[in-house]
């Protein structure tokens, strides 16, 4: 075999790689997705302003900006010891909301869809956002345009600017909303809870009538035994904006429950020396290597971390979708790895309800949306961003500026899953040294069903990731390298 | 659609080619070009988007391959700070005619960039070291070169400076913004498609300040003490900086409308200097100190004036927070 070399430190400019060692049968012998770059913002956050870190912060993430935002704005609340009014909480869950009916479509359609809707192994020219509009036609392309840019108006109405808010601050909001704001919003929404609705109708129709998908889901390179991780409600049900972290086992049972102040108890991160990103464990399991199971302690958040750490969804239509969910891939916990993508639009349609909710509270159009601060000191706050749990940590100095900080993001819990998500699909797909550009898609599935957002523990952006993958014989010599998107 | 390809076939013309690339940034730039929703297919029609690693399935190779100056425009997002990102930069300079650094950390380094305060160990140190929640007994840190038990994995290094797009290749056009918003974005795809840009090195914004599109009224009035935000209980409808709040308005090229003002929020300063400043964080220091404590400077002593200027509690992350590596300053100065 040709040895194509192109040095990939200079090929791979932050974004994900990929190296797959084969054993002298050409079969796989192990996997690395490696993430080749680091920001440092917990280095140059010290010094700060604190009321400057909901804006410094979600610059780590362009694309989830408002999880950073409002992580950080309730470790203000926290620091400063200050409970907002109760129209403030409102007014930042009905933004968070926005958000998420934005992300939710964001990766449904543009990211990790695609490989659905177009199919896995179409052509990569093919597998985009056009393509899914080529293939769903120009009507619904543009319903998919206009509903994610609701999510976004949404968000700009309430906080300034959609991509980097400006509204959080220590005891709530700096803007309120008025009687038209509220129409508008309303509006949106509405026509947002169809879209869910009929995302999940396109979903059925598209992947689980089909049992080619229905197999690829459930076969064993896509499941992974873990640990789930996501924020409840007082009644166990999934919330984005606020909560306890629960955690469940492998068969979906409570293994514990904690109050983000107790974070640093309960998880504990790995660090290697071949990849920038951290690796989370849950801290009384310890770090184990890449296993799943019972003994070791990986995690998984987002979308499915959260489902299978819920005991159901708090809006009534979205609940109905939960049960189904469990009911069609056989009970609880849900270990495939590609049910992601559903458990995705399960709560594309509980952020639009639970809107619905909060745009009709009388409380929404309150002049109260701020309280005054205390003294400064330490504080926690926790979201769950789109793509999971997000903790941030902050130690203030007596003139409010920031002494330290620390972050656990969203899609570092989901790190070591990920990694044994790459590395157990290429074992499945890759035999007798056979690889192609349709095997890579394969490979890139598995971690494309998490939206891993990179952006946060680096800065490239889910779905289409530049990825290089580098397969080397039992010998340790590359034998061929194959890229993507790079 | 059909319209425009109608459009498109009269006009006989080549269509536009384009390329979209980030380096150090967050995805805040690829999300304010997806932001100008349906115009997306206006642009579709006039152009081939030849690289676009968010949203088309484009080969780094086939880049490698392209022609040069066969890119008609690049718009490049994101700070540079490895020497993957150098290498990217200088590939796609010398593959496009023209480049356009895009958004506040392309043009002046952006929040990345505000890690010239500290320097590569410094980083490592607080990330993998001195932290809560990290377990790391071996004091591991990630190395550019590791063997595993299959073989060996290599990372890129990354450099003790963050650098902004034209510290690093020569720049045709600069678009300000954190993210740009979408009209600037549309306008500047339009003089494109036109052929109506303005001489190589303009800023494609408006010859404005932030100041210029509040809806703030301004009085004229000197203060005598710098509030945080958080301080102010009730703000009155007037100049945020008359209130006391320091707001980087007169000091900021405008082209935002003022969103921040509109939600109550003071000006940081992501549009970059005004038109003709030097140096942001300089003309926002010389706006305060026209300002602040004026009356009864002349009898003020030493420490009384001290005291003044310790109210602004952090300079360099209030005046240069999307802009230390192409202020005056640079960077902390390394040992």
């Amino acid at each position: 075999m040709k040895t194509v070399t192109i040095d990939p430190i200079t090929r791979l400019e932050g974004h994900g790689k990929i190296s797959i060692f084969l054993d002298n049968k050409g079969d796989v012998a192990n996997a690395y997705l490696q993430i080749p770059e680091l920001r440092g913002f917990e280095r140059f956050s010290q010094g700060r302003r604190a009321e400057d870190m909901p804006q410094i912060t979600s610059r780590i993430c362009g694309v989830c900006p408002v999880a950073h935002h409002f992580a950080a704005t309730k470790a203000l609340d926290d620091a400063f010891n200050v409970d907002p009014p109760s129209a403030a909480k409102k007014l930042r869950e009905l933004m968070y909301c926005g958000y998420f009916i934005y992300d939710h479509i964001l990766h449904f359609y543009y990211l990790g869809g695609p490989d659905f809707v177009v199919g896995p192994d179409a052509p990569p020219a093919k597998r985009n956002v056009l393509g899914v509009i080529e293939k769903a036609g120009l009507d619904i392309g543009k319903e998919v345009i206009k509903h994610r840019a609701y999510g976004q108006k949404i968000t700009a109405i309430l906080g300034g600017k959609a991509t980097h808010p400006v509204c959080g601050m220590p005891g709530g909001v700096s803007k309120g909303l008025d009687k038209d704001e509220v129409k508008d919003i309303e509006k949106m929404i509405k026509s947002c809870v169809d879209f869910a609705k009929f995302s999940l109708k396109l979903f059925d129709d598209i992947v689980l009538q089909n049992k080619d998908y229905v197999n690829m889901i459930l076969s064993d390179p896509y499941q992974l035994k873990t640990y789930n991780m996501g924020l409840v409600d007082k009644n166990n049900k999934v919330n984005f904006y606020d909560g306890k972290i629960r955690v469940t086992d492998q068969k979906g049972k409570k293994y514990k429950k904690f109050d983000v102040k107790d974070y640093y108890k309960n998880i504990a991160e790995h660090v290697e020396e071949w990849t920038y990103i951290k690796f989370p464990y849950l801290k009384d399991l310890g770090w184990k290597g890449f296993k799943d199971g019972k003994d070791s302690g990986i995690y998984r958040v987002g979308p499915l971390g959260r489902l299978n750490a819920a005991d159901g969804m708090a809006t009534k239509e979205a609940d109905k979708e939960y049960k189904k969910f469990y009911e069609t891939l056989g009970g609880k916990a849900v270990n495939s790895t590609l049910a992601f993508h559903w458990a995705r639009l399960i709560e594309l349609l509980y952020a639009t309800e639970r809107a619905t909710e909060l745009i009709k509270d009388k409380e929404i159009t309150s002049k109260k949306i701020r309280n005054p601060v205390g003294k400064p000191g330490e504080g926690y706050g926790v979201v769950e961003a789109a793509r999971g749990t997000l903790i941030h940590h902050y130690k203030l100095d007596k003139n409010g500026l920031i002494d330290k900080a620390n972050l656990i993001v969203a899609t570092t819990n989901n790190a070591g899953a990920i990694n044994m998500s790459i590395r157990d699909a290429a074992k499945g797909v890759i035999k007798k040294g056979n690889v192609d550009n349709a095997t890579l898609n394969m490979v890139e599935m598995a971690f494309r069903a998490y939206d891993p957002c990179f952006a946060c523990a680096t800065h490239t952006l889910p779905g289409g990731l530049p990825l290089e993958v580098k397969i080397f014989d039992h010998n340790k010599k590359h034998v061929k390298t194959l890229t993507q998107n790079l | 659609m059909a319209k425009k390809k109608k459009e498109t076939k009269e006009g006989n013309k080549k269509k536009l080619q384009l390329a979209f690339y980030w380096a150090a940034s967050c995805g805040g730039c690829e999300i304010a070009v997806l932001d100008i929703d349906e115009k997306i297919l206006d642009v579709a029609a006039i152009a081939d988007i030849l690289f676009w690693p968010v949203a088309i399935d484009t080969k780094y190779k086939d880049v490698e391959a392209m022609k040069d100056n066969s890119i008609d425009v690049c718009f490049f997002n994101g700070a540079v700070r490895t020497e993957e990102q150098e290498h990217l930069a200088k590939l796609l300079r010398k593959k496009s005619k023209v480049l356009v650094a895009f958004g506040a950390c392309a043009v002046n380094g952006g929040i990345p960039g505000l890690a010239n305060v500290g320097n590569k160990k410094e980083v490592f140190d607080v990330a993998y070291l001195d932290n809560p929640s990290t377990d790391n007994k071996k004091k591991i840190t990630p190395k550019t070169k590791v063997k595993v038990k299959e073989g060996t994995l290599t990372l890129p290094d990354f450099y003790d400076t963050v650098k902004s797009l034209d510290q690093t290749v020569d720049v045709d056009y600069y678009l300000p913004g954190c993210p740009p918003t979408p009209d600037m974005i549309m306008n500047a795809v339009n003089a494109i498609a036109e052929n109506k840009l303005p001489p190589k090195g303009s800023v494609l914004a408006p010859m404005k300040s932030v100041c210029d599109e509040c809806r703030f009224e301004k009085y004229e009035k000197k203060i005598k003490e710098i509030k945080r935000v958080y301080e102010v209980d009730e703000l009155e409808d007037k100049c945020l900086l008359e209130q006391g709040i320091i707001c980087l308005g007169p000091a900021t090229r405008g082209g935002c409308d003022a969103r921040c003002l509109d939600a109550n929020m003071p000006c940081t300063g992501c549009g970059g200097p005004t038109p003709n400043s030097l140096d942001q964080g300089a003309k926002m220091i010389s706006a305060l100190a026209s300002i602040l404590g004026i009356e009864g400077e002349e009898k003020m002593s030493d420490e009384e004036v001290q005291k003044l200027i310790d109210q602004v509690v952090d300079p360099v992350g209030t005046f240069y927070k999307y802009g230390l590596p192409t202020s005056l300053l640079r960077r902390k100065v390394m040992k």
